[in-house]
């Protein structure tokens, strides 16, 4: 299980360790293990129910593997609850868009700079000095994450009446208002037709090399994943089938098997 | 610029109350206050009393308005924290001589660690199951007050009489009207307080939990910390409402603070526009002028005439005064511009 280990040099920025989950008798993930390297862009692949989102859950705490480690620069994440993982850098966006709907773009936003700030009820009510420039700063920041994802035109309209398109971005401007070292992306093409899932791959490669910020993708959209995708790991049925370049994996017998079913089915 | 003449053409949207919506421009603010600063000095006693009665309501509104309308929690409960402070007051005032001013914050400490105690337990429920537990809160604080263990404190059944403060510096103003000043600029701080506390990192987070908690506690907001600290908040306003209600009506007893009270105060947040903070007072005015007229109306049918007013208010505009402020601000923005 740690061939992926041997083959790299420099230490992973994340380790995925034999990780299992079982969910009263049915197991969801058996002995998953795989290495994200810093600057990276992973694909995380597989078939409806292969195990894609409850290794993502894992990532952010919402489950609890029952056996193996998951390791952030070398350190064990399951100690610790879903709210102190934006702050260890590991942001996310869901599968199907959880913004704050009530809330202007800008106040959506503002709330992913939450683990990278401090306060308390009553410096914020009496707005004290120190607050007003923590919020000058936030402000800033919020200013130049929406110019970078072209949301400057919508900043004070409220999420719920955006179109799903521009709520992804939105969702995008928000985890990365937390400066993540590690974007986790749930299925981000789901919902795009053809020319928006090209513009979002564009992004997803822009945010890595600008922000130096790696990437993990979850995703079913198998054109996004092999054309952007410098590592792909392919799950099935909660095990790993194959991991490796785009074009080794989708070479893999056992991964075509996966996709299209074998001969004798 | 396009932006803007986008919403503006848009139907108004009453669901959502983005953040700046949550307050008043500071023009119609500054003829609000105008108002309240000039008006009581040409109305006689009994209505200024009453005026102070409308603005500590709608402190106990607000603090309500900052629960369900900031942080999304109901609460059925409220009258239990206005008791608690209000008992609070009257009994550092009455047993232990201490002036009516520092009993208030000592009401608000008290109310804001019982809020934040009980949001605890409160953690687990949500939505209409946290709605009964404050029920059952509400439900059981008159009888706690009567038991003979507090007796001592409390007057038991028959309640505490409190000495109504005269004005101080030797300044030429009526009890009430001093009480009334005083309370007003309480009601200021705190408006100023809670609108700061909406607008920042914390008040954030409370929006963020009433929209959704998953994302919220991605972002690495500690859902459970906020949502205690919304309660106490809510309870420690509260209880300051209640401590500047037992001075100005100068008595407590336990069957003031009945869940009456509760509901009242929660249709005041209803009546007034949940999570529009100005709508906190139009709706205290609602729940303390209504009755009176219902009466007017009809002496034996006042309940029936009542249910029928509140009845039209919520088939006609059903988010409250917010929703009547609003579409009163895009008329006027259109005489503006004809």
């Amino acid at each position: 299980m740690t061939q992926a280990q041997l083959a790299r040099s420099s230490d992973p920025l994340l380790a995925v360790r034999d990780v299992n989950v079982v969910f009263g008798g049915i197991v969801a993930l058996a002995g998953v293990s795989f290495d994200m390297h810093q600057g990276q862009i992973l694909g995380l692949i597989g078939p409806n129910g292969a195990g894609k989102t409850t290794l993502f859950n894992c990532l952010s705490r919402l489950y609890q593997p029952s056996a193996g480690d998951i390791l952030m620069e070398g350190r064990s994440i399951l100690s610790r609850p879903p709210h102190r993982i934006a702050e260890i850098g590991i942001g996310r966006t869901f599968q199907n868009v959880a913004l704050f709907p009530n809330l202007s773009v800008l106040d959506n936003v503002r709330v992913g700079t939450h683990a990278r700030t401090s306060s308390d009820i009553i410096s914020d009510s009496l707005r004290l000095a120190w607050v007003r420039r923590s919020e000058s700063a936030v402000n800033t920041k919020v200013q130049e994450i929406l110019a970078y994802l072209d949301l400057e035109s919508v900043a004070h309209r409220t999420v719920s009446g955006l179109p799903f398109g521009t709520q992804k971005r939105v969702e995008l401007a928000r985890a990365l208002a937390a400066d993540p070292k590690i974007l986790l992306l749930d299925e981000p093409a789901g919902g795009l037709n053809h020319e928006e899932v090209y513009v979002l791959g564009d992004l997803i490669r822009r945010i890595r090399d600008d922000r130096k910020i790696t990437v993990l993708l979850v995703e079913h959209h198998m054109g996004l994943v092999m054309s952007i995708a410098d590592h792909v790991v392919a799950l099935n049925f909660g095990r790993k089938l194959a991991e490796g370049t785009p074009a080794q994996v989708q070479a893999d017998p056992d991964v075509i098997k996966a996709y299209l079913g074998s001969k004798d089915q | 610029m396009s932006a803007i003449e986008e919403v503006g053409s848009q139907a108004p949207a009453v669901e959502a109350v983005p953040k700046r919506a949550m307050t008043l421009s500071s023009g119609t603010a500054f003829v609000v206050v105008l108002l309240l600063l000039v008006v009581p000095l040409f109305v006689k006693n009994f209505i200024i009393f009453q005026m102070t009665m409308l603005l500590i309501y709608g402190l106990a509104v607000l603090a309500l308005n900052i629960l369900t309308g900031g942080s999304g929690q109901f609460s059925l409960g409220q009258s239990a924290f206005y008791a608690v402070g209000a008992y609070t007051s009257a009994i550092l005032m009455e047993q232990y001589n201490i002036n009516y001013a520092l009993t208030l914050p000592v009401a608000g400490v008290v109310c804001f660690g019982f809020g934040f105690l009980f949001g605890q337990p409160a953690l687990r429920l949500s939505g209409v199951y946290l709605a009964l537990a404050t029920f059952a809160l509400a439900t059981a604080m008159p009888q706690i007050l009567k038991l003979g263990f507090f007796e001592h404190w409390t007057g038991g059944v028959q309640g505490l009489v409190v000495t109504k403060p005269d004005a101080p510096f030797g300044l030429p103003m009526s009890q009430d009207m001093w009480l009334y000043y005083f309370t007003l600029a309480i009601t200021i701080a705190i408006y100023i307080f809670s609108v700061n506390l909406l607008r920042s990192r914390s008040g954030r987070a409370f929006m963020a939990i009433r929209d959704n908690e998953i994302a919220a506690s991605a972002m690495g907001i500690d859902v459970a910390t906020y949502k205690t600290l919304a309660f106490g908040v809510s309870a420690g306003i509260t209880g300051v409402a209640g401590g500047l209600g037992a001075i100005a009506v100068q008595f407590v007893a336990p069957d003031s603070y009945t869940i009456v009270l509760a509901i009242s105060l929660f249709l005041g947040m209803v009546v007034g526009g949940v999570g529009w903070l100005p709508g906190s007072f139009i709706g205290a005015a609602f729940i303390i002028f209504v009755p009176n007229i219902a009466e007017g109306i009809s002496k034996g049918l006042s309940g029936a005439v009542f249910g029928v007013l509140l009845f039209l208010i919520i088939f006609l505009v059903p988010h409250g005064a917010r929703q009547v402020a609003m579409v009163a601000q895009q008329l006027l923005s259109k005489v503006r511009k004809t």
